[in-house]
């Protein structure tokens, strides 16, 4: 019992034939080897499994991969420039010391650009009630918050 | 999870076709509870039919005393609709402090009445705003849909279109968040319709549910002092380990007055 | 060029990989071929398992093998060691309580791990694990750490009396009682240690290759030490010694649990060995909750001593310490750490403590972040806001009248330890300064005609780091052009890589980027573990050893290319110099030429340091709802010394919010009738969220550390030990002057605090 889904990733169309029950982040990690999503609860708490779909940041971990058939999907992977330099957004979490494990930081910076995006320019107060969706253990979130607004900044800065 | 069939339908016709050659099929309409019980095997349904793709579902309209919102329209569109804060501005602000950010991007209006879980936010607006529920077979008035845990009126095979609120003269949504699944704890909805107003508490008990005596009270004057000694009795509420009955009954007249307050402002 | 880099805040070298998602954790690794495990778990707290059908598994569509406690029993197996030997207080060893892989004849918590699916998907192995039929007789289950050990409880083993594992008395009683008879005035405290989930936001995984042709396995999994797992896997469980290498790659967090063994490792090298097969686990989140070694579960009786004059006289403490169903590595120890740490940064005649571990029918306690340290100085520090309360002294000068004084280092505290250094009345002078502590009542009457009630509350905290076993060990190799440093640390998070390449860089006057680091192989790195704060004094103050053998080994050699006796050469810049001329020779010049240069250290130096600080902390509280909100934040800490400034910082804030969760959000509550967690999910268990903590302001008072030669004295845990006192003391700031009340316990809820006002 399979079906296929289809759908772009970081501006390559993909296509596969996948179990029904296939949730959108196991099609990218098990299906594509993509890993940079990750998976850090099963009750679509923790947000370690945020992507944008469609330019809306979801949680991979709470959609079937059919949902997303024929939909838009950016990773934290497309995230970067094509020459490789990093997007404003995480490199100031690198400028911040924004992270330690790292295992949150993908769905953090992925919430985080989502974020600015949807408020231009975040107050503390704003960033730490609109980043209830994803939980980090080892930063204690004063340097994500720190990230954030930078990266607001410099997003704003170069658009 | 456990397998299942899956459709993806492209008109509620379809999707009302599908319903009809399953009967252990489940409307997907976002998924963001549906799934995630799944995920949990606590939900083993013979196949999903989802609704994402039905543009019809998908609408907002203001119009003279009403708002209606198109059953798959998500959270996040609800919350940030200029339409809606002009005219509803509760309803925004409740459809904004659902879930999170990502779940407010996926999950829809009608996914949320159809489960009715108990400490959803949309119940309280629904009952709160006197609405009506618009099925691809009938009106239901929301006093009439919501049936108690995860129980509503609809029959099988009966989908959701639309729901129409009333719009008040003033309304306000007050929600008291369990630190844990950030679902409302207590969340309570007040609105004033003039000559009347409702009332509509979620998450105290085991489905959302108005208090007549502080309508009442609110109906003679739409003031927080109105609310302040009504007390709402604990017997029948929600005691879990993240709140004890009584507790959730002192906050439902806390927040009465509360989101009074903020009605006013 | 980036040379004598300690000190500086050096952006993490780590990071432009984890933030584009390029990490490999152990999930992220995947060969073809691999199976997939499922691990079927208990239901029951407890319950006896009289027999296990796995007929309809095995034959499920993928199934490649189902195995049993009935299999590891007929491999013949070791059980999991707990290393801690301790001797009850009448000379008898403490009871044991082996622990098979998967369960044999009976399950003793929710989760124990029952059967093993393998199969060709993670669905298939799911699926069939449904299939498999267990004949389960449920037995009564105890999940509280005191009843436990009340007569009449449930034995979570028959043969351990009472669910007493372990009885014994710390410390001199009779010095102890002796201070308590001629006391002025005596303080008591009944308090709770909220028992923790540490919840890295990485779940365990374990995954397993196999080669055919060498006959050895490679485990591929999240941990602090691979060392430790290759000696007690390898060694003890299943007795194939080296033909295991343990490798961590990147690790998602660990916070003290991943340092521990857990059944699923052996268990996925075990099956990949039966199968001659690559298998791979990758715990949920579900089953993190129900097995991962879980922290802290204390019910605590504690008494103050003091003279007329306010001077502590001796602490003295009963804990009862949960160790859930099975004793886990080093858990015995833990508990031990709150008599060691009762005595914090005052001087006292006598400190005692009469330790009772107990055995529950819940998941196994171990090492959370802290690990002892804040149970021990939450039982003083609590115990002190009560006595400046009873006796009307301010807290600050209550605890000012008692620190230890500069003057006095090194100093033997009531419970054995040496402190090398501190100066705890200047600190807290500047945390007081920095709080605006006089500026309180101020703040408090803004918040009052918000109607909202404002407290204030005080901690000093120490704690013991460094210290002796595992040792501290750094292999270093030179050649022709790199540096390769191989610690036996496993980086969790901290940036070891950064801080390593910055301590190299400057003990060899070699640019950081010629530097490698390369860690998390048993067959490549010493022996090593990290915890317990230890990296910066251990593996720190190791990498210098390290790095001066290597000089000296490279002399010779220099000696010869330079034409001139090794005494007039000398080392500095990365070139070996002959004194008074310009003739050199760069360290690279001389390893290539000795075909590679090698140094390790590998050593106990049991030198202990002692972090130490102060958290002082403003609560703002929702009289009406109980809702407490963290309005300001303050902490100094001496750490002895920064390594890197900004990510010293970050150990501080993280550490701390952990401590801000056990204090206001966090619990793992068991049902006490049938021993269910019922809080086994992110649904239920309380993490902190960005918009429940606030910013900090954070500032040093450092005292350099005696005790290694880079005066450092750690940091990783100082937060978690600082944020739990601080908090409540805040809180009963409120709760004392509104109802008179003394305690509130952890977790302070709102629903907590809101009884507290309104009762």
């Amino acid at each position: 019992m399979s079906v296929k889904v289809s759908m772009n990733v970081n501006g390559k169309a993909v296509s596969a034939e996948v179990p029904e029950r296939t949730l959108l982040v196991s099609f990218l990690r098990e299906t594509l080897n993509m890993t940079g999503t990750h998976v850090g609860c099963d009750t679509a708490q923790c947000g370690a499994c945020t992507i944008h779909l469609n330019g809306r940041a979801i949680k991979s971990c709470n959609i079937l991969a059919m949902q997303a058939e024929g939909g838009n999907v950016t990773t934290i992977e497309g995230l970067a420039n094509a020459d490789g330099t990093l997007h404003p957004m995480q490199e100031a979490f690198r400028q911040n010391h924004g992270l330690q494990c790292g295992f949150c930081t993908p769905g953090m910076v992925m919430s985080a650009v989502d974020l600015v995006k949807n408020t231009p320019k975040p107050t503390e107060e704003q960033i730490r009630e609109l980043m209830d969706g994803n939980i980090c253990r080892c930063t204690g979130y004063h340097n994500i918050v720190k990230a954030i607004a930078a990266g607001a900044t410099s997003m704003a800065a170069n658009p | 999870m456990y397998q299942f069939k899956f459709q993806k339908a492209k008109s509620v016709a379809e999707a009302f076709a599908g319903l009809g050659k399953d009967g252990d099929a489940k409307l997907l309409a976002g998924g963001q509870s549906l799934i995630a019980a799944m995920k949990l095997r606590l939900s083993q349904p013979s196949a999903l039919i989802d609704l994402g793709d039905i543009a019809e579902l998908r609408h907002i309209k203001v119009e003279t005393g009403t708002v209606t919102i198109g059953a798959m329209t998500t959270h996040a569109t609800v919350a940030a609709s200029a339409e809606v804060k002009k005219a509803l501005p509760a309803l925004a602000m409740l459809a904004g402090s659902i879930g999170d950010r990502q779940v407010r991007n996926q999950g829809t209006i009608g996914g949320s009445i159809a489960n009715n879980d108990p400490a959803a936010d949309y119940p309280a607006a629904c009952l709160g705003l006197g609405a009506t529920i618009s099925t691809n077979k009938r009106k239901i008035s929301a006093d009439a849909f919501f049936k108690g845990m995860y129980e509503t009126a609809l029959d099988a095979g009966e989908i959701i279109i639309s729901v129409s609120f009333a719009i008040p003269k003033r309304a306000a949504y007050v929600k008291f968040k369990n630190p844990a699944s950030r679902f409302a704890i207590v969340g309570v909805l007040v609105a004033d319709f003039g000559s009347s107003a409702r009332v509509a508490v979620t998450g105290a008990g085991p489905g959302v549910f108005r208090i007549a005596e502080m309508e009442k009270a609110l109906a003679a004057k739409f003031a927080p002092e109105s609310v302040a000694n009504i007390k709402v009795p604990a017997e029948g509420l929600n005691s879990d380990l993240h709140a004890q009955a009584d507790y959730r009954a002192h906050l439902i007249t806390v927040l009465a007055q509360r989101a009074v307050a903020a009605a006013l402002t | 060029m980036t040379k004598f880099a300690i000190g500086q805040t050096v952006h993490r070298l780590e990071d432009p990989t984890l933030l584009q998602g390029k990490g490999c954790y152990t999930d992220d690794l995947r060969p073809q071929g691999a199976a997939h495990a499922f691990v079927l778990r208990s239901p029951h707290a407890h319950a006896l398992i009289r027999g296990i059908d796995t007929t309809a598994a095995r034959q499920a569509p993928g199934v490649i093998a189902v195995l049993t406690g009935q299999d590891v029993k007929a491999d013949d197996l070791g059980t999991m060691p707990c290393i801690v030997p301790v001797k009850n207080h009448d000379g008898t060893p403490r009871g044991e309580t082996p622990r098979p892989v998967l369960a044999l004849d009976r399950a003793r918590h929710v989760g124990d791990p029952v059967a093993l699916v393998v199969a060709e998907t993670y669905h298939a192995a799911r699926d069939a694990a449904e299939l498999i039929e267990v004949d389960y007789e449920p037995l009564p289950a105890v999940a509280d750490v005191y009843g436990a050990a009340q007569p009449g409880a449930p034995l979570v083993w028959p043969e351990i009396k009472q669910n007493i594992v372990a009885d014994l008395h710390l410390g001199s009683k009779e010095a102890a009682d002796a201070a308590f008879a001629r006391a002025a005035h005596i303080s008591k405290i009944e308090l709770v240690q909220n028992r923790l989930v540490a919840n890295p936001m990485e779940p365990r995984a374990a995954f397993a290759e196999y080669d055919p042709a060498t006959d050895r396995s490679t485990l591929h999994t999240s941990s602090q030490s691979v060392a430790l797992l290759r000696a007690h896997i390898g060694d003890i469980v299943l007795k194939i010694g080296d033909k295991l290498r343990v490798r961590s790659g990147n690790v998602g967090g660990a916070f003290g649990m991943k340092a521990m063994m857990h059944p699923e490792q052996p268990m996925i090298v075990w099956a990949s060995r039966r199968l001659k097969r690559a298998v791979r686990w990758t715990g949920d989140r579900s089953e993190g909750f129900l097995t991962d070694v879980q922290g802290r579960d204390h019910k605590v009786f504690a008494e103050l001593a003091l003279d007329k004059d306010g001077k502590f006289l001796a602490v003295r403490a009963t804990v009862y310490a949960g160790m859930g169903a099975y004793l886990s590595q080093f858990a015995p120890m833990i508990p031990q750490s709150v008599h060691s740490m009762m005595p914090s940064v005052y001087a006292f005649e006598a400190a005692h403590l009469h330790l009772i571990e107990t055995v529950t029918n819940t998941v196994p306690v171990d090492a959370y972040r802290g690990a002892g340290r804040p149970e021990g100085i939450y039982v003083t520090e609590r115990l002190i806001d009560i006595a400046a309360r009873e006796l009307k002294i301010a807290p600050d000068e209550l605890r000012r009248r008692n620190f230890i004084k500069p003057s006095q280092f090194p100093y033997t505290t009531a419970a054995g330890l040496v402190y090398d250094s501190g100066d705890f009345e200047g600190l807290q002078a500047k945390a007081l300064k920095e709080a605006d502590w006089a500026g309180f009542p101020a703040r408090k009457a803004a918040s009052e005609a918000r109607g909202k009630l404002r407290g204030i509350g005080l901690t000093m905290y120490v704690e013991r780091c460094g210290g002796a076993a595992p040792p501290d060990s750094v292999a270093l190799k030179v050649n022709k052009d790199r540096v390769l440093v191989l610690p036996g640390t496993v980086d969790n998070g901290q940036g070891h890589m950064t801080v390593l390449k910055q301590l190299v860089s400057e003990y060899l006057g070699i640019d950081m980027e010629k530097i490698d680091v390369s860690q998390g192989d048993s067959d490549a790195n010493p022996f090593g573990l990290t915890g317990g704060s230890r990296f910066a004094v251990v593996t720190g103050t190791a990498a210098g050893i390290a790095a001066k053998e290597v000089v000296d080994k490279g002399m010779e050699q220099a000696a010869k290319m330079l034409e001139a006796a090794a005494a007039d050469i000398e080392y500095g810049d990365g070139d070996y110099k002959v004194k008074g001329t310009d003739r050199k020779a760069t360290l690279f010049d001389v390893a290539g030429a000795a075909g590679g240069i090698e140094a390790l250290h590998i050593k106990n130096t049991g030198a202990l340091t002692f972090p130490n600080g102060c958290h002082i902390v403003e609560v703002e509280i929702d009289p009406q709802t109980g809702v407490t909100r963290l309005e300001r934040y303050t902490i100094v800490d001496d750490f002895g010394r920064a390594l890197n400034p900004m990510l010293l910082l970050g150990q501080v804030h993280g550490g701390t919010v952990q401590g801000i969760g056990q204090a206001l959000l966090e619990h793992a509550v068991y049902d006490n009738e049938s021993a269910q967690l019922l809080t086994g999910s992110f649904m239920d268990y309380a993490m902190p969220r960005a918009d429940d903590v606030p910013s900090f302001n954070t500032t040093f008072h450092h005292t350099p550390c005696t005790t290694n030669p880079l005066g450092v004295k750690g940091a990783g845990e100082a937060g978690s030990v600082g944020a739990p006192p601080a908090i409540i003391n805040a809180i009963v700031d409120v709760l004392h002057a509104k109802k008179g009340i003394k305690h509130i316990d952890m977790p302070a809820t709102r629903e907590k605090v809101w009884r507290a006002l309104n009762g």
